[in-house]
């Protein structure tokens, strides 16, 4: 008694597809004006002011940039993991790893050291710390078939408690009257701006052209997609499975690592346990909607980040509830993360079921 | 399916027309008569809700106040439930509300500190207050507290009184000077009335978090505690207590939302510092003067004594409050020795301040408060 049948579609035409894609976006608003209307609001109101709210003046711009660039590089960070199936939700503990890498650097380094050399070095050792967190799982996986998706979540937690615990124990900074937190980083030790943001965007528009180069022209980056679409395809062309997962991995952990660097040296100025601040859970959805591509990642981060200012913008300047924007933004993640089921699946009623009972009858 | 897309993008359109005519008269404009109105903006960023029933609801409710008595003359907006254990937060909201044309920003919690520091240097001509906060600059950024021991004192009084087991529970935010402080004066006022009190503190390592709050409280009340007192920011512990039919003492705010529970609770008056401060900007006479509130000014102040309390008990706290207010009574007076049996105040010795940043750089708990993590 089966109404309503589900089968998988082998081959969609692109018209079609991109009917779905709009019919996605059209509902999610027609709904989300609806759930504004309840709430006594105007949806064509509130729809002009988050784009207003996100891009109506320069400091505008800027705070959505400024949102984007963490979201962005963690995304394409996910995407070289996601490519190969590879469930990396660690990126959190990724980025608090990176963070603290830098950290090392930042504080216990001379303050003679020269900016440009003690940025870079921060740099690198974000990089070997959000690495080294994603080469523990990937090498578990490798070597003993684990599960990465639970190994990965739980890494996040060890990674943020180990930071908490640096900033209540050894690390607490005596001049701070007792109070839980990690000393500033000297002034050398900053990110410098350019065009009143600070340079993680440029690091951002880097990492964009490195994993669409890295996953498109280069051989590591094709054995992954190989290992994502089938590991029998990958054993049979005698590639080495364990070592791809790895490096793939250190490359995604690596990323994600940065964008520790950049939230601590760039805004923070210090580390603190959640540095973190749900970037790496947020990226896997804008990481999904991009469908794993580097390019498309940095136009739904944008968009993303756009959501998220325009939000922070109605509930100040309309005086509306935070929730009508995660609304909006729930509402749109719906849609569009279900119409990727209609993209995958056939859905149709059984009418011939019903007729054959009618018959019957 | 294109009859499907047809008929949505229709509703689409018909939904938007609909929408901008009722525009003209929307929320928009009338935003737009305000500001011409107004002389000034005043942005407030909270950490919390602001019907949280404590914390942020006396700074929510202190602020609905200040407008009230401007009249229009000043506008406000503010940005609730910011965390204050990373500064980006804190960075965005104020940066919001500068953009919102905010003359002023107001912060609402510790945490909020560099990010305010950061942003009155980068913002001259906007004007930076900031609540509990040490820091300060010398032109546009400062910072307003009180002596909220003095309420303290008076709130440990009553947990003296009426305490049964002689064991005081005390939900605490972190092991930082400003919550110790409070710790020390309730335990020295429930010890002047009760010498056999001992306090029990549990530390939660944040300024609230209702879930974290009632797992204190209820580590206290298994304890056997039968008071219990906070320095966080919800109603949770007040609430746990009255579950199990013990005693609350809140914070912030006089709210007696646990009624079977409540005694009292120490608490602000935020619009005694926001109207004159404002005013004072207005009239361009500000100075970046730091200011300490004290319980004579009615800065700080003890919550209604809940009928739970018996009559002589009401009448000695509020011969103590006038004591206090009057100076006669002071809460650290010598001689107090510190939990570990070093001297804090000699005899005839007392402890006042008059600006966060004259507090002690680290403050243990004295003799009968035990603290640990939760």
């Amino acid at each position: 008694m089966n109404l309503i049948r589900i089968s998988k579609r082998d081959d969609l035409p692109k018209k079609k597809e991109i009917v779905i894609r709009i019919l996605a976006i059209l509902l999610s608003i027609l709904f989300s004006g609806v759930i504004i209307m309840m709430f006594g609001l105007n949806p064509a109101e509130i729809f002009r002011s988050i784009i207003e709210g996100a891009v109506g003046t320069p400091t505008r711009i800027r705070q959505t940039i400024l949102t984007a660039v963490p979201l962005t590089i963690t995304s394409l960070g996910i995407i070289v993991a996601f490519k190969m199936k590879f469930w990396n939700i660690g990126a959190e503990g990724q980025i608090t790893m990176g963070a603290l890498g830098a950290t090392v650097i930042a504080l216990f380094l001379p303050e003679s050291v020269p900016a440009p050399l003690k940025l870079l070095l921060m740099l690198l050792a974000s990089m070997l710390f959000g690495g080294v967190w994603a080469f523990i799982p990937a090498i578990f996986k490798a070597k003993m078939g684990t599960n990465e998706t639970i190994f990965t979540l739980m890494l996040n937690y060890i990674a943020i408690k180990f930071v908490t615990y640096l900033q209540y124990g050894p690390w607490k900074d005596p001049n701070s009257g007792g109070f839980p937190r990690i000393a500033y980083y000297p002034d050398n030790a900053l990110l410098p701006s350019l065009f009143g943001v600070h340079i993680g965007w440029i690091i951002a528009i880097i990492c964009v052209a490195f994993v669409y180069l890295f996953i498109n022209y280069t051989k590591k980056g094709y054995e992954i997609t190989v290992v994502g679409e089938s590991l029998e395809t990958a054993r049979y062309a005698g590639m080495n499975i364990s070592q791809i997962i790895v490096t793939a991995m250190f490359i995604s952990g690596g990323m994600c690592g940065v964008v520790g660097m950049i939230q601590a040296a760039g805004i923070e100025k210090t580390l603190v346990a959640p540095i973190a601040n749900n970037y790496g859970f947020t990226a896997i959805i804008t990481a999904w909607l991009s469908r794993l591509n580097a390019v498309a990642c940095l136009f739904v981060c944008i968009a993303f980040a756009m959501l998220t200012q325009g939000g922070a913008y109605i509930q100040i300047a309309l005086g509306v509830p935070s929730a009508v924007a995660s609304v909006v933004q729930g509402t749109v993640l719906f849609f569009v993360l279900g119409s990727e089921f209609f993209l995958q699946y056939r859905v149709s009623l059984a009418r011939r079921a019903a007729q054959a009972k009618k018959e019957v009858a | 399916m294109k009859k499907v897309l047809a008929i949505l993008l229709a509703l689409v359109m018909v939904f938007s027309f609909a929408a901008c005519g009722g525009d003209s008269n929307g929320g928009g404009t009338d935003d737009g008569g305000d500001a011409a109105a107004a002389e000034l903006k005043v942005g407030f960023i909270f950490i919390g809700a602001k019907n949280d029933g404590g914390y942020t609801q006396a700074h929510f409710e202190a602020m609905n106040k200040m407008v009230e008595n401007f009249g229009g003359k000043v506008e406000v907006a503010y940005v609730e439930n910011v965390a204050d254990t990373d500064k980006q937060a804190a960075l965005n909201a104020g940066t919001n509300l500068m953009d919102q044309n905010c003359d002023v920003i107001i912060g609402c919690s510790y945490g909020f500190k560099d990010a305010l520091a950061e942003m009155a240097e980068a913002n001259p001509d906007k004007y930076f207050l900031h609540f509990s906060g040490e820091q300060k600059n010398d032109s546009n950024f400062t910072n307003f507290f009180g002596s909220i021991e003095q309420a303290r004192y008076l709130s440990g009084m009553v947990a003296g009184r009426m305490t049964k087991t002689n064991q005081l529970g005390y939900v605490g935010a972190y092991p930082y000077t400003e919550v110790n402080m409070g710790i020390n004066a309730f335990t020295l006022g429930a010890q002047a009335v009760n010498p056999d009190v001992q306090v029990k503190v549990v530390y939660i390592n944040s300024w609230g978090d209702p879930e974290l709050e009632k797992a204190a409280a209820e580590q206290l009340l298994t304890q056997g505690c039968d008071v219990i007192a906070q320095h966080c920011d919800s109603t949770a512990p007040q609430l746990a207590a009255q579950e199990v039919g013990a005693y609350a003492i809140g914070y912030n705010y006089d709210n007696p939302v646990a009624a079977d529970a409540y005694l009292t609770a120490p608490v602000w008056h935020h619009e005694k510092y926001l109207i004159p401060t404002i005013q004072a900007i207005m009239d361009g006479t500000w100075d970046n003067s730091v200011y300490y509130g004290t319980m004579a000014d009615g800065y700080v102040d003890l919550g209604n004594l809940s009928d739970l309390i018996p009559a002589e008990v009401k009448d000695e706290v509020n011969a103590a409050k006038e004591k206090i207010a009057s100076g006669e009574l002071v809460p650290f007076t010598g001689p107090i020795t510190f939990s570990d049996g070093t001297v804090w105040l000699n005899e005839g010795e007392t402890a006042v301040y008059d600006s966060v940043a004259s507090w002690p750089a680290s403050l243990p708990l004295v003799k009968g408060a035990t603290g640990s993590d939760l």
